[in-house]
């Protein structure tokens, strides 16, 4: 490893005597099969903002018939034709095709390779001092995985018997029978192959990361004197290596189930008149490997998330983020009980019980951390001195729906009270807010504050302020109504609630309501990100020029030049002196140190 | 089609007018000499208010909500359990309402009240040991509270039912419910699933039912002989792929029957009395008030959750494995509609678990009856019992 580094450092040393013209690269290894990690980054950025279109555009769909059931839409017969939506009104089936796909793209295509992908990419090897990842190469391939698992996934979408449809979570035996719905037939089979291509493409990020972190880090940079989006990243890549292989094995055993004729899952089924042999499998085995995955993965997508915001909020606040070893200390017992907690989605599946009153005990336990890191953020933009970029905006944000949806994560996590609720529009108003909405939070904050580095252009600032208010207003509007849906006892993915009719019809009243408005809200939300898309592609090129440190930032990315060059730095890799948080240090005139400025005579490190 | 084109037609429009807007904002920003990257003193004002109105938004949002709709969508809990479940879910909701009010309004009071000054440095302050631990022990000291009543309560709702709780199975399939009460004896009869036919849905094991299981098995309508008479009669012609699966189908039904054989070797009647006095009841569940009940699920094809949102219970119905809950109704539906002010509302068991197109269809009414009249009920639904049911459908 060491006579790598050495060779990139050498190499780095070598660019710099004709920097000018050294980088006429073909078209084809610079913007498609690039080993940069910069580019990597921009390339997980554009094809995740590409799937989350999709799957927004997916959940408008069906919040219409939501909303207004029956009724007929032209949208809806334009998008999805004749056979799924035939007069212009949503076919059962097909609603859960796109409740399904919704879930799947957002969760794992949107937030775990759009947000974990872009940001560890873009900022692993700036932020430590390192001329690119540990093997650029193994980096461009898990480019090339999501690539092709996301082709997949959408190609999925068009097969004639339509996508999966047994909701993100894909329990068997539904998703194993084809006899049971007409979404497991191909469309599983796309969906379980996209998925195990999208696995093996995230473990090869996930292993460069974590080497990258352990070996690149440059002179000086201690593991205590990483920046918080570091320890994020590093975590969310053990995170996804111990996680994910789980996922692939749940998965494996799915695709045997259904081709090989094995009975992992099945056991004593009669299904459509038809009676199987399988005896034997257990649903239950397939729901703690799926929740095994499952749950790490909420911290795979909120642990950049927090880690951007960190690092936006110490900026943007002028102020060192507040108890640094402690949120640390809180992203590690995070991501280590992260692992113990995967039982609180089973506690009504037949799960022991006595299971059950252990995963409550570790689950509520993550409360604590959580907890932690709310209060010091609340503490770092205590007497700060306050910048409101749409980054900022975005941070702050994110807090919110952190603790919005945190604390409603408290009652879901007491195995009593969950059987109240389990599986009604509460627990999907819970994760949207806590994991949906803050994970996106960090993702916007992420590109409004970074897109100077990854562009070398600036977003437009006004623009982003209609952007953020228009989707923190439509993020609340969505989802605070949407629990009171839940706490009236309306269970999730159902196509309507016209069984109400027969048995409490001041309950349906008062659940329609509530689903106009949130269908109004959703459109809302989803007409602002219009504005970000526009705004995106525009300041790509036509936008103003980046100066090189536009936020007055202190760590690494911010001493490269703007234009992008490959190994990053000119000369010599810049050696770091200080931690990353020296914002408005007393006894210095400016309000902010970068961290390759050596310590002054007499200063003290922090 | 035409307003196809104007759709998009103003779409374009619009985007070229967003693009012409972007261009003056920039040559004005040019004119002033003002950096995309410095957030004016103006800029920042603005958002620091907006920040302490959404402030304002947001909690008014959620009292408006809460006075509106209330946690009464679903009416109070009408079981003993359930009032418990309620009791402390308010608790629950007070704690953590009153954390969210806190916090969020910090974040915001705080975002608005250090809004960038001029002349106003930020005070640093990277770390101090003592609030951390305070606001580490704080939600400790909180959390295990919740634990302990929440555990506490779990033990309650999981433990074994009073032996003289009513037996009851519910049978979950695509995409209704049946309910079957153990009978006299308050014993439910075994169960196999290699027994399900159209005259004993539920699978029940008994000398007569595995008899005409493995009849229909070998000789029925697509049994083993009416598939081999296929496969060898020459006037009819498949193609390949249709012989691969009627041997597939006959090789399954070969092994099913040999099962089938070996059951009816073992099979010992002695408990067949447990199947014969059972009671199988679709659509409506009749349930006494006060009378506490062990309901027994499975399912015939694939997961389905048994949900009752009246009683607060809830658990999956899983093929191959039978799983349990356990509640005691304690108000008859005569009095909840009082209750609830609607003289049409119902108690109702819904699927709970994503299980096909017509999920959401998948119910069953419940009615809880007063004593009196479910004793009523249960004499007159005596001769309804398997036995009777079985031999005077098949005829015997």
């Amino acid at each position: 490893m060491a006579s790598i580094s050495e060779e990139i450092k050498n190499h780095g040393k070598h660019d710099d005597h004709h920097d000018d013209h050294h980088h006429e690269e073909h078209f084809v290894s610079k913007y498609i099969f690039s080993q940069d990690h910069k580019m990597i980054g921009k390339q997980f950025l554009i094809t995740a903002v590409f799937m989350g279109v999709i799957a927004m555009l997916l959940s408008i769909l069906f919040r219409l018939q939501l909303a207004w059931p029956g009724e007929s839409f032209e949208t809806l017969s334009f998008f999805l034709g004749e056979k799924w939506a035939p007069e212009g009104v949503l076919s059962e089936d097909m609603y859960l095709g796109l409740v399904t796909i919704h879930g799947t793209i957002m969760v794992f295509f949107l937030l775990t390779g759009g947000l974990s992908g872009t940001f560890s990419n873009l900022l692993i090897p700036l932020q430590l001092g390192a001329r690119d990842m540990a093997s650029g190469f193994l980096n461009m391939l898990s480019y090339w995985f999501f690539f092709l698992s996301s082709v997949l996934m959408v190609v999925s979408m068009f097969v004639h018997t339509g996508p999966a449809m047994a909701g993100w979570t894909i329990y068997p035996p539904l998703s194993a029978l084809p006899q049971a719905i007409s979404g497991s037939g191909l469309g599983m089979t796309l969906w379980l192959f996209s998925m195990a291509i999208f696995i093996a493409g995230s473990l090869l990020g996930s292993l460069n990361y974590i080497v990258t972190v352990f070996n690149l880090r440059t002179v000086g940079m201690k593991m205590t004197r990483m920046p918080l989006t570091i320890w994020a990243f590093f975590v969310t890549a053990i995170l996804g290596v111990l996680s994910f292989p789980v996922l692939l094995s749940a998965a494996l055993l799915l695709i045997m189930d259904r081709m090989a004729g094995t009975s992992f899952y099945l056991s004593d089924i009669i299904v459509q008149g038809e009676m199987l042999t399988n005896h034997g499998g257990s649903v239950l085995l397939f729901e703690h490997l799926f929740w095994f995955l499952g749950h790490p993965e909420v911290y795979i997508v909120l642990l950049p998330a927090l880690g951007l915001s960190s690092e936006i909020i110490a900026t943007n606040s002028r102020k060192p983020i507040f108890g640094y070893r402690a949120m640390i200390a809180s992203i590690l017992a995070i991501g280590f009980l992260s692992f113990i907690v995967w039982g609180h989605h089973m506690f009504v599946t037949g799960m022991n019980p006595f299971l059950g009153s252990v995963f409550v005990f570790t689950t509520l336990l993550i409360a604590i951390p959580s907890a932690i890191k709310v209060f010091n953020y609340l503490t770092t933009l205590w007497r700060g001195s306050i910048i409101f970029t749409p980054a900022m905006l975005f941070a702050i944000a994110l807090v919110s729906t952190f603790i919005t949806g945190g604390v409603t994560g408290i009652i879901l996590a007491d195995s009593a009270l969950d059987i109240a609720i389990h599986d009604t529009y509460f627990v999907v108003a819970h994760f949207h807010i806590v994991m949906g909405m803050s994970a996106v939070f960090g993702m916007f904050a992420g590109v409004y504050h970074w897109f100077p580095k990854m562009y070398g252009k600036m977003l437009n600032t006004r623009l982003g302020y209609v952007h953020f208010w228009l989707t923190l207003i439509g993020a609340y509007g969505v989802f605070f109504p949407m629990h009171f849906v839940g706490i009236a006892g309306a269970p999730r993915r159902y196509y309507n609630y016209s069984v109400y009719e027969e048995f409490d019809t001041n309950s349906l009243d008062m659940m329609m309501d509530l689903n106009v408005i949130i269908t109004g809200f959703a459109i809302m939300a989803a007409l602002a990100q219009l504005i970000f898309l526009f705004n995106f592609f525009y300041s790509i090129y036509r936008g103003p020029k980046a100066p090189q440190n536009p936020w007055n930032s202190t760590t690494l990315e911010w001493t490269t030049p703007v234009e992008h060059i490959h190994g990053n730095w000119p000369g010599d890799l810049p050696t770091v002196h200080r931690w990353p948080y020296d914002y408005s240090k007393p006894g210095s005139d400016v309000d902010f140190i970068p961290q390759n400025v050596p310590l002054a005579e007499g200063e003290e490190e922090h | 089609m035409e307003s196809k084109l104007i759709v998009l037609l103003v779409i374009i429009l619009g985007v070229i007018a967003i693009a012409q807007l972007v261009r003056v904002y920039e040559l004005v920003s040019k004119l002033r000499d003002k950096k995309e990257h410095e957030i004016t003193y103006r800029d920042n004002q603005l958002n620091a208010k907006l920040m302490l109105a959404f402030m304002f938004i947001q909690s008014g949002g959620l009292i408006y909500l809460m006075l509106k709709y209330g946690w009464t969508g679903r009416g109070i809990a009408a079981s003993v359990e359930g009032i418990e479940t309620d009791w402390l879910l308010n608790l629950n909701f007070v704690i953590v309402l009153f954390i969210f009010f806190i916090t969020n309004a910090l974040l915001f009071f705080f975002s608005y009240k250090y809004v960038k000054k001029p002349g106003v440095k930020a005070f640093y302050y990277p770390h101090n040991n003592k609030l951390e631990i305070i606001w580490t022990v704080v939600p400790a000291v909180v959390l295990a509270v919740i634990i302990v009543l929440g555990l506490n309560l779990w033990g309650d709702l999981t433990a074994e039912s009073p032996k003289n709780a009513r037996v009851i199975e519910l049978y979950a399939k695509q995409f209704d419910w049946t309910a079957r009460y153990a009978g006299e004896n308050n014993k439910l009869g075994k169960f196999d699933y290699k027994l399900t036919l159209g005259t004993n849905e539920l699978g029940l094991v008994t000398k007569e039912t595995i008899d005409s299981a493995l009849v229909d098995m070998i000789e029925g309508p697509t049994g083993i002989n009416s598939i081999k008479d296929r496969l060898n009669n020459e006037k009819l012609v498949f193609n390949d792929s249709v012989i691969s699966a009627m041997n597939v189908t006959l090789s399954r039904k070969e092994r099913l029957a040999r099962l089938l054989t070996q059951m009816k070797k073992h099979h010992n009647a002695k408990n067949d009395i447990d199947v014969w006095d059972d009671i199988i009841q679709k659509d409506t569940l009749y349930l006494c008030v006060d009378e506490p009940l062990e309901i027994k699920l499975r399912s015939r094809d694939i997961i389905h959750s048994a949900y009752f949102p009246h009683f607060r219970a809830q658990i999956n119905c899983v093929p191959g494995i039978q799983t349990r809950m356990k509640f005691t109704p304690n108000i008859t539906t005569k009095e909840m509609r009082k209750k609830m002010n609607n003289n049409k509302f119902n108690f109702i068991l819904m699927c709970n678990k994503i299980c096909g197109g017509a999920h959401y269809k998948m119910k069953m009414m419940v009615v809880v009856l007063n004593k009196k009249e479910f004793s009523k009920w249960w004499k007159n639904k005596q001769k309804d019992t398997f036995k009777n049911k079985y031999f005077g459908s098949s005829g015997a």
